[in-house]
């Protein structure tokens, strides 16, 4: 396709039907301060120079830290063969890649990670993903508000922060009602969960294990919720699932979660994948693709995209969600590394983390001034009073190659000198000795 | 044929009165035009219904479209059987493939409503 530009007799027009007088008026909700000050850009480079440039600039990463920082996401081992499958160029140049003429392929590819995910979960139907996490989780809120007709939703405090401002962002415009209730030592508050349940109520957010690593079992609020008419929805951690109760042994209705920790980098953000599964009474509220298995008019096994009524090319208005996209190919590398991996894998790594974090506790006990926060149970992650502030700590392990962990008081107000530590596969003990060591190091500057 | 023991709206429900109840449905154009039936997402039973406004889902091979309610009132039962068994709209559209059943309608409605007859000329206008 050619490229025509408009003529300047055409601008003229447009700009006329559009009611204005220049095209700086159409961006004129624009913030000064966030307007580009020039378009002027310096003379050409040589690749030399370029590149150069370019390295300063990823010089100022600091990709070489020892990674104790957790927060939702996670230094993860990534077996090699996930790179070399995935970057496969009939899987890595796909655009929506779901024609079942054409696809096959990706489609089964897509198949059996939603099998991964079911399996993970416990539930009956995955989704091909979502954008992430905490989208998915919004998602979630979208669902239960569509399926109860209700428009109310009650976070539990354990949830991502991230995410609960995620949600509280999204929702910020749509009346629909947010409550929050925090935490109780480290575990979701029970009773103070219960209080906020009535029948208004489309659904309650819960995290397992929640942010400061606490394992929980929500099966309690789960009943509850059940007995009021109101849907159990639970954020998981994939690797955790390996070992802990699933969503659907503690009655839960819809499963999300972030699914980075299952064959994808950190890459300082992103591209990460949100994972959905739900009982068979919802899958038709589920929003996403989905792919389907069926056989051919020669009875071979094929795969299809399925339940498109829910999808917004069927009926726009009626759709369930706006979301007509996957994260393919981060679902890809995840079935790859499960695949790797395997059943018996995954709970060895699972196992490897809690065993790792909980001897890094033992070791920062050991620190004076230092408290580890133990009332709940953890899994990989856990909570540290220092006797300084977290982010000033964080900043100087820095500077001895560390990245130490997650500031809480960045998102709980009062908690500045807590930080959130997480262990990982990948760390050695010798790491987590000098982690150790170090911390008690600055925390005497 | 078209039954003459009910009454029909336009958009292709019937609607049939016995007693304190009025049975609906879609019409056998409906399920006609509409194709295999495979997903009917039902009422609530206890929900309230209106005339015109719609209350279900009917998936097909073709289409997904929307169920309307013939006359208001109360939902008092819904076909339990086609959660399963969809099919049964297309096989027997005017029998077991009733869809829902409504309590507390309102009985003036009825007269907006066509009967086989006027339905029957009705279609002949549409196609």
């Amino acid at each position: 396709m050619s490229f025509i530009a408009n003529t300047e007799e055409q601008h003229k027009e447009m700009l006329r039907v559009c009611g204005v007088n220049s095209v700086e008026e159409l961006f004129a909700d624009i913030p000064p301060a966030l307007k580009p000050r020039s378009f002027s850009l310096p003379n050409g480079k040589s690749e030399l120079e370029i590149s150069s440039f370019f390295q300063d600039l990823a010089n100022r990463n600091f990709s070489h830290l020892t990674n104790f920082l957790g927060g939702g996401f996670y230094d993860h081992f990534i077996p090699s063969a996930v790179d070399a499958l995935a970057s496969r160029s009939e899987f890595y140049t796909a655009y929506t890649p779901y024609q079942p003429e054409i696809s096959q392929g990706m489609l089964q590819a897509i198949y059996e990670y939603q099998t991964d995910i079911c399996r993970l979960t416990g539930l009956d139907f995955s989704n091909a993903s979502l954008y992430d996490g905490g989208t998915a989780l919004f998602e979630a809120c979208q669902m239960a508000i569509n399926a109860t007709g209700r428009r109310k939703i009650v976070i539990d405090g354990g949830v991502n922060p991230i995410y609960r401002k995620m949600i509280q962002s999204y929702t910020a415009n749509l009346s629909i009602e947010l409550a929050e209730v925090p935490v109780s030592h480290g575990q979701s508050d029970r009773a103070k969960i219960a209080e906020y349940l009535d029948e208004k109520t489309a659904a309650v957010l819960l995290q397992n294990p929640n942010f400061f690593g606490v394992i929980d079992d929500h099966s309690d609020i789960a009943e509850k919720c059940h007995s009021l008419g109101i849907l159990a929805v639970q954020s998981v951690y994939p690797i955790a699932m390996a070992l802990l109760k699933s969503p659907a042994e503690q009655g839960i209705d819809i499963a999300t979660g972030e699914g980075q920790s299952l064959g994808n980098p950190l890459s300082f953000g992103g591209p990460y994948l949100g994972f959905m599964a739900v009982g068979k009474e919802m899958v038709r509220k589920m929003p996403g693709r989905m792919v389907a298995a069926t056989t051919d008019s020669q009875g071979r096994t094929g795969y299809v995209l399925s339940l498109q009524a829910r999808e917004q090319h069927i009926r726009r208005e009626k759709a369930t969600s706006n979301i007509c996209s996957n994260e393919a190919l981060c679902a890809l590398r995840a079935h790859i590394y499960l695949s790797l991996v395997g059943k018996e894998g995954l709970k060895d790594v699972a196992r490897l983390c809690v065993d790792k974090a909980h001897y890094a506790k033992e070791r920062i006990k050991q620190i004076p001034n230092v408290q580890v926060m133990e009332s709940s149970p953890t899994f990989n992650e856990f909570t540290v009073k220092l006797p300084i502030d977290a982010g000033e700590c964080i900043g100087r392990m820095i500077e001895h190659g560390f990245a130490a962990g997650f500031p809480l008081g960045r998102y709980y107000p009062g908690m500045e000198n807590y930080l959130l530590i997480a262990v990982t596969e990948k760390r050695t003990k010798y790491e987590i000795g000098r982690l150790a060591e170090t911390l008690e190091a600055v925390i005497c500057q | 044929m078209t039954p003459a023991d009910r009454k029909y709206s336009r958009t292709h429900e019937w609607v049939k009165i016995e007693g304190d109840i009025a049975v609906t449905g879609i019409t056998d154009h409906a399920q006609d035009a509409l194709g295999d039936i495979t997903f009917v997402e039902l009422p609530k039973k206890g929900s309230q219904v209106s005339k015109e406004k719609e209350c279900g889902v009917i998936e097909s091979v073709k289409a997904a479209s929307d169920l309307y309610s013939p006359i208001s009132g109360a939902i008092s039962e819904v076909n339990e059987d086609l959660e399963t068994a969809p099919e049964v709209i297309n096989s027997d559209p005017y029998e077991k493939g009733w869809i829902f059943k409504i309590s507390n309608f309102n009985k003036s409605e009825l007269d907006s409503l066509m009967d086989a007859a006027a339905y029957e000329k009705f279609l002949e206008t549409e196609e």
